[in-house]
C-alpha cells in the first residue's frame, strides 16, 4: 500500500511539473518568437494604441459605423467575461430580446432603407452569439447596415460595398465554415477611407 | 440545409476515418510494445516499476484509484492556494471551496464540467498545473484502462492486465503529447493565444475601455479536444473566437473531438486480431452518429419556436446561415454547430462552439440522449470503448439467448460473471443520472440551479446530471453552481467515472483467465452487418428506454409545444 502511494505520488508529482509547468512554457516561448501577433491576442493599434482585437467584437452605437451582434456579456462585448445568453428556445424573455433588437434595426436602418420590414432581418442580428464578442455578422446584416453607413459617411455605396467584401473572411481552405464580415477590420478601413 | 453544409459534413467523415485508422495501428503497437525507450526507463525508475511487473485487475484498478484520489487533492489545492501562487497576473482570489472541489473531480475523472467562468476565476498557473495537466493525464488513465481491458480480451490463461504506470505513461508520451503539440502549432498560428501577460486593455473605436482575456490558451485548447476533456479556457469554450478563430480551426477541432475515439476501436481490433469485428462495431457507432446528425441539423435549421414566430428572416441563403442562430457564431453557422454539438456528446467531450441551453428542443434533445447512451458511440478516451464492449457483450449474450447457446465472444465463453460485470457496467450509470436528477427537482436547493422556465428547466437538470454521471462535461449552461447542485454533480462525476471503470478491469480480468476456443457452427458472427444491427438494437433499447419517460419531461414537450 505504502508503495503504491509512494509511486503515484511520484508519477503525480513528475507528470504535473511536465505537462503542467514545462510543457506549457517551452510552448508559450517557442509561440511568442513564431507568432507573436497570434500569440499575445491578435491585437489590433492605431497611432501606436491598442484599439481592440481582430478576434473580438467590440460597442459600436454610432451610426457611421457597422453595429456588432447582440451579446450576452456583462456589458455588453466583455472579452474579459464571455458568454452566452442561454435562453432556452421557447423562452418568452428570448421572444422580448428579439423583438427589442429587431425594433431598434428597423428604427435605426429604416431611413436609409425605404420599405424596410421584420421580414428583411437576418437572423444573427437579432441573437445573442455564443461568446458575446462573435468579430463577424453575416454578409446579409452588412448588406442591411451598408446603406446606413456610406449615407452618414457621404460615402458612394460602392466603396462601402468593396470595403465589406475586403473585410468579410470567406469559409477556410474554400469550404469549411461561414463566411462572416469583420467588423472591426470593416470600420477600421472605413475610418481610413474618410467620412 | 445547404448542399456545402452536407459537405462539410461528409468531408468531416472520410478525413475522420482517414486519420484514425492509421492513428488506431500504430496505438496499438505502442500498447503491445516491448522496446523501453530511454527517457521512458527513467520514469520507470522514478515510479520505481518496469513493464515486466504486471498487475491483476485488483492491482491495476488499486493503482488507478489511488493515482486518481491524489490528483483530485493536488486539483484541489492548487486552485485554493491559487492567490498565493505565480503565474496570476490578473490577481484572482482562491476559487470557493464548493467550485472548487467539483471541478477537481471534474478534470480528474475526464469530464471537465465547468461551474465557473475560467477567464476570469482561473489563474494561468491553476490552468495549466491544475486542469491542463490533468487534460493530460486523465485522459491517459482512460487509454491505459482500455489498453488493460483489452489485453484481458486477447490473452489466455493469464491473470495479469499490464502495469498502470507503463500503460500512463506510453498514453501521455506517445500517443497524446505529439497530437497535441502538433494542434497547438497551428491552433497558435491561427489566433489562438499563448502568453503569460495578463488582459489587454483596449481602447475602443467609440472611446470606451474593452477587457480582452487572454492567456496560456493554445495548448490548453489541443489536449482539450484531443483528450475528450472539453474543458476551455474561456467561458463561452470553443465559441470564443480566441478558442476558435475560423472554419479551419473548428474543423481540426472537430476532427481531434472523435479522433483517438475512434482510433481506439481500430486498436482494439489490432489487438485482439478480428479487425473485420472492429469495422462492424465502428459502423455501429457511426450509424447512430449519423442518426443524431439527422435529428439535430434540420432541428437547428428549421429554428426555435421563437425566433420562428418573431418574424426575422430564418432561411438560410442569401449571405446568411439562417435558422437557429442563438448562442451560436456566425463564422460556423447552422452545420458546423449542429455537427460539433454531435460530436461533443457522442465522445464524452463536452467542449462546445455554440452554447447548448439554447439548442432547440429537438437539438439538444438529441444531445442529451447522445450522453445518456453512455458515451460508447466512440465515447471518451479508453471509456468509449470499455463502455461499448459492455454493450457488446449483452449483445452477445442476447443473441446467445436467442439460438440456446452459451455465448462466445472473440473465441472466449461468456459466462454469469461476466455478463453481471457488463450488465452493471451498462446500466450503473444510466440509473443514478435519474435518481441524481429526481433528487435536483424536487428539492427547493435543486430547484435553484434551474435558470430557463418550463420544460426547458427540467431538461437543464437532466443534462446536467446525465453530462456529469457520463462524464461528458458539456452543459445548459443556464444550470447555475449552488452547493447542492455542485455536490450532486461531484458525486456523479467520480461514480460515474470509476463504477464502470472498476467494472471494465473486473471484466478484463474475468476474461484474462479464460481459454479460447476456435469458433463453431454454433458461434454467433461478431464481423458480419447482422452483429451490428443488433448492437445498435441494443444500445436504442437498453439506454433509449431507460431516458425515454425522463425525455417525455423535457424536450419532447418542448418540442411539441408552439
Amino acid at each position: 500500500m505504502l508503495r503504491d502511494v509512494r509511486s503515484s505520488l511520484v508519477a503525480l508529482v513528475v507528470l504535473t511539473v511536465a505537462f503542467g509547468i514545462a510543457l506549457p512554457a517551452l510552448f508559450t516561448g517557442f509561440a511568442q518568437v513564431a507568432f507573436t501577433s497570434q500569440a499575445n491576442g491578435s491585437l489590433i493599434t492605431r497611432n501606436g494604441h491598442v484599439v481592440g482585437s481582430r478576434l473580438a467584437a467590440q460597442s459600436f452605437t454610432k451610426p457611421q459605423y457597422f453595429h456588432e451582434r447582440p451579446s450576452a456579456t456583462a456589458p455588453a462585448y466583455n472579452a474579459g467575461a464571455t458568454t452566452f445568453a442561454n435562453l432556452g428556445p421557447t423562452n418568452p424573455d428570448l421572444a422580448k430580446n428579439v423583438r427589442a433588437a429587431a425594433n431598434a434595426i428597423l428604427k435605426l436602418e429604416s431611413p436609409y432603407n425605404p420599405g424596410l420590414t421584420i421580414g428583411d432581418i437576418p437572423v444573427d442580428a437579432v441573437t445573442t452569439s455564443g461568446s458575446g464578442i462573435d468579430p463577424g455578422i453575416s454578409r446579409a446584416y452588412a448588406r442591411l447596415q451598408s446603406k446606413r453607413v456610406a449615407a452618414v459617411r457621404h460615402l458612394p455605396l460602392a466603396t462601402v460595398q468593396r470595403l465589406v467584401a475586403e473585410y468579410t473572411n470567406g469559409r477556410s481552405v474554400g469550404f469549411l465554415g461561414e463566411p462572416a464580415v469583420n467588423v472591426l477590420e470593416l470600420n477600421l478601413a472605413l475610418d481610413k477611407e474618410g467620412r | 440545409m445547404s448542399g456545402n453544409g452536407i459537405t462539410q459534413i461528409l468531408i468531416y467523415a472520410i478525413v475522420l476515418i482517414a486519420v484514425a485508422y492509421p492513428l488506431g495501428i500504430y496505438m496499438a503497437r505502442v500498447f503491445e510494445s516491448r522496446r523501453v525507450h530511454v527517457t521512458e526507463g527513467w520514469f520507470y525508475r522514478l515510479v520505481r516499476t518496469s513493464p515486466e511487473r504486471e498487475q491483476d485487475w485488483k492491482g491495476y484498478a488499486k493503482s488507478v484509484l489511488l493515482f486518481s484520489l491524489l490528483a483530485s487533492v493536488v486539483v484541489y489545492v492548487i486552485q485554493r492556494l491559487q492567490g498565493h501562487l505565480f503565474l496570476n497576473p490578473d490577481h484572482l482570489k482562491a476559487v470557493p471551496s464548493h467550485i472548487a472541489l467539483n471541478t477537481a473531480a471534474s478534470f480528474v475523472t475526464n469530464t471537465n464540467w465547468q461551474f465557473y467562468g475560467g477567464e476570469y476565476t482561473m489563474s494561468y498557473f491553476s490552468q495549466m498545473a491544475a486542469l491542463a495537466s490533468q487534460q493530460y493525464i486523465s485522459a491517459g488513465v482512460g487509454i491505459a484502462v482500455l489498453a488493460a481491458v483489452i489485453r484481458g480480451f486477447s490473452r489466455r490463461s493469464s491473470s495479469e492486465l499490464g502495469n498502470f504506470w507503463v500503460d500512463l505513461y506510453r498514453a501521455i508520451v506517445y500517443v497524446l503529447l505529439p497530437l497535441s503539440l502538433i494542434l497547438a502549432v497551428i491552433l497558435v498560428w491561427q489566433g489562438v493565444p499563448q502568453t503569460f501577460s495578463g488582459h489587454a486593455t483596449a481602447k475602443t473605436l467609440e472611446g470606451a475601455a474593452q477587457t480582452i482575456a487572454r492567456g496560456p490558451v493554445a495548448l490548453m485548447i489541443a489536449i482539450k479536444q484531443l483528450g475528450t476533456n472539453g474543458g476551455g479556457f474561456y467561458n463561452s469554450n470553443s465559441a470564443v473566437p480566441f478558442e476558435n478563430p475560423n472554419g479551419l480551426t473548428n474543423f481540426l477541432e472537430l476532427i481531434s473531438i472523435l479522433l483517438i475515439p475512434a482510433a481506439q476501436v481500430f486498436m482494439f481490433g489490432k489487438m485482439v486480431l478480428a479487425r473485420r469485428h472492429a469495422w462492424m462495431v465502428f459502423a455501429a457507432m457511426f450509424a447512430v452518429f449519423a442518426l443524431a446528425i439527422g435529428v439535430s441539423l434540420p432541428a437547428e435549421q428549421h429554428g426555435s419556436q421563437v425566433l420562428r414566430a418573431s418574424g426575422v428572416n430564418i432561411t438560410q441563403g442569401h449571405g446568411q446561415s439562417g435558422g437557429n442562430m442563438s448562442d451560436k457564431e456566425v463564422r460556423f453557422g447552422i452545420a458546423n454547430s449542429a455537427l460539433w454539438a454531435t460530436a461533443t456528446t457522442d465522445a464524452s467531450n463536452g467542449s462546445v462552439n455554440a452554447g447548448h441551453d439554447a439548442l432547440t428542443a429537438f437539438g439538444g434533445g438529441a444531445a442529451l440522449v447522445n450522453i445518456f447512451f453512455g458515451e460508447v458511440i466512440f465515447g471518451g478516451v479508453g471509456s468509449g470503448l470499455y463502455g461499448m464492449l459492455f454493450y457488446i457483450l449483452i449483445a452477445v449474450f442476447i443473441a446467445g439467448l436467442m439460438v440456446g447457446r452459451t455465448p462466445e465472444y472473440l473465441g472466449k465463453k461468456i459466462g454469469a460473471r461476466e455478463i453481471k460485470y457488463a450488465a452493471l457496467g451498462a446500466l450503473f450509470v444510466p440509473t443514478m443520472v435519474l435518481a441524481l436528477t429526481a433528487i435536483s427537482v424536487v428539492t427547493k436547493s435543486g430547484l435553484a440551479s434551474i435558470y430557463n422556465p418550463g420544460a426547458h428547466g427540467f431538461t437543464e437538470a437532466l443534462y446536467a446530471y446525465t453530462s456529469q454521471g457520463n462524464n461528458n462535461g458539456s452543459a445548459f449552461a443556464g444550470y447555475g453552481a449552488t452547493s447542492l447542485s455542485a455536490s450532486l454533480g461531484t458525486v456523479a462525476m467520480y461514480l460515474g467515472r470509476f463504477v464502470p471503470l472498476i467494472a471494465a478491469l473486473a471484466l478484463g480480468g474475468a476474461l484474462a483467465g479464460k481459454k479460447t476456443a476456435p469458433p463453431s457452427a454454433g458461434t454467433f458472427r461478431t464481423d458480419g452487418g447482422t452483429f451490428a444491427v443488433l448492437l445498435v438494437g441494443v444500445i436504442l433499447l437498453t439506454a433509449g428506454l431507460m431516458v425515454f419517460p425522463a425525455l417525455t419531461l423535457g424536450p419532447l414537450v418542448e418540442g411539441l409545444a408552439h
